[in-house]
């Protein structure tokens, strides 16, 4: 596994796939919607941001479940750098997000349940970060925030993907209406849709492979002193 | 070798200026085709192959700086 982020195939795959979601992204037909109009393109980049951010959270969590096995205080520093990455894929994914709502639902912020608890969500994670930075010691920080993290991921999830589904909400597949089902999204879209939410992933898991190969740098330098 | 290359970019330069006398000033090139959204196209391709290029040189240098310990 740690072999794997130094390898450069998946890299290239990822780079590729993105270039055929960016080109076919704007080139292939989509359904043709009041309302939305073209800006229905905006699932080939809005979605796949969550969706990079959740796969960088998953691999958090099953780092910091490593980390707790084992002890080994590198998997502690995959997991940090995969909050973090996470954290930067949120905030684009909310910006994106935003702009979308101001022209289609009318304006940036509506209150709509889904946007609410993505930014609860937020604070959750921004709580893992002050966590971890107000502990000195290594190992407890480690350890509590490894702790802190399995509970938060549950959460997260319950926030953005259960919460808003079982009461009314402006984003689809909320308040009973499908979510992009049959009506508001045909199998052209997802010939798009499915390469950029592996693309996407894929980039968010590099960006964060990097940060981490810097903080292992960082880690050992400190250690011989 | 020169003398050749010089005389097919002369050749060249002379179809190209037979074309311009025969065919009508706006030319519909793909690029200008359906709202230009191609232009659009061109400029996110750009700006990502700058990202891409971008990410392989930072995991490049860092794979340098890893061998050297």
């Amino acid at each position: 596994m740690t072999r794997f982020i130094y390898q450069s195939w998946w890299k290239v795959l990822a780079v590729i796939m993105l270039f055929y979601t960016l080109i076919a992204g704007f080139l292939l037909d989509v359904p043709e919607l009041p309302i939305l109009h073209e800006t229905i393109r905006n699932v080939y980049f809005h979605v796949p941001m969550w969706i990079a951010m959740f796969t960088v959270f998953t691999v958090s969590v099953v780092y910091s479940i490593m980390y707790l096995n084992t002890g080994k205080e590198e998997y502690d520093l995959v997991a940090v750098e995969c909050v973090n990455t996470g954290t930067f894929f949120y905030v684009l994914g909310l910006l994106t997000g935003m702009l979308w709502a101001r022209y289609t639902w009318g304006a940036f912020w509506s209150n709509d349940p889904k946007q609410n608890s993505a930014a609860i969500a937020f604070l959750l994670y921004c709580a893992y970060a002050v966590l971890r930075n107000s502990i000195d010691e290594e190992q407890k920080r480690a350890k509590i925030s490894a702790i802190y993290n399995i509970f938060a991921f549950p959460i997260m999830v319950v926030l953005i993907m259960v919460l808003p589904r079982m009461t009314d909400s402006l984003h689809p597949g909320n308040g009973g209406n499908p979510a992009f089902g049959k009506l508001d999204m045909d199998n052209h879209m997802r010939v798009v849709l499915y390469p950029a939410f592996i693309a996407w992933s894929l980039i968010a898991i590099w960006i964060a492979s990097l940060r981490y190969r810097i903080r292992l740098i960082e880690y050992k330098k400190n250690e011989i002193n | 070798m020169k003398k050749i290359f010089l005389l097919a970019l002369l050749f060249l330069c002379c179809g190209v200026a037979f074309g311009q006398s025969n065919q009508p000033v706006e030319m519909a090139d793909t690029l200008r085709s359906s709202g230009k959204i191609y232009v659009v196209i061109a400029t996110v391709a750009i700006i990502f192959t700058g990202l891409a290029i971008y990410l392989f040189t930072i995991d490049r240098r860092l794979k340098k700086i890893e061998k050297d310990k």
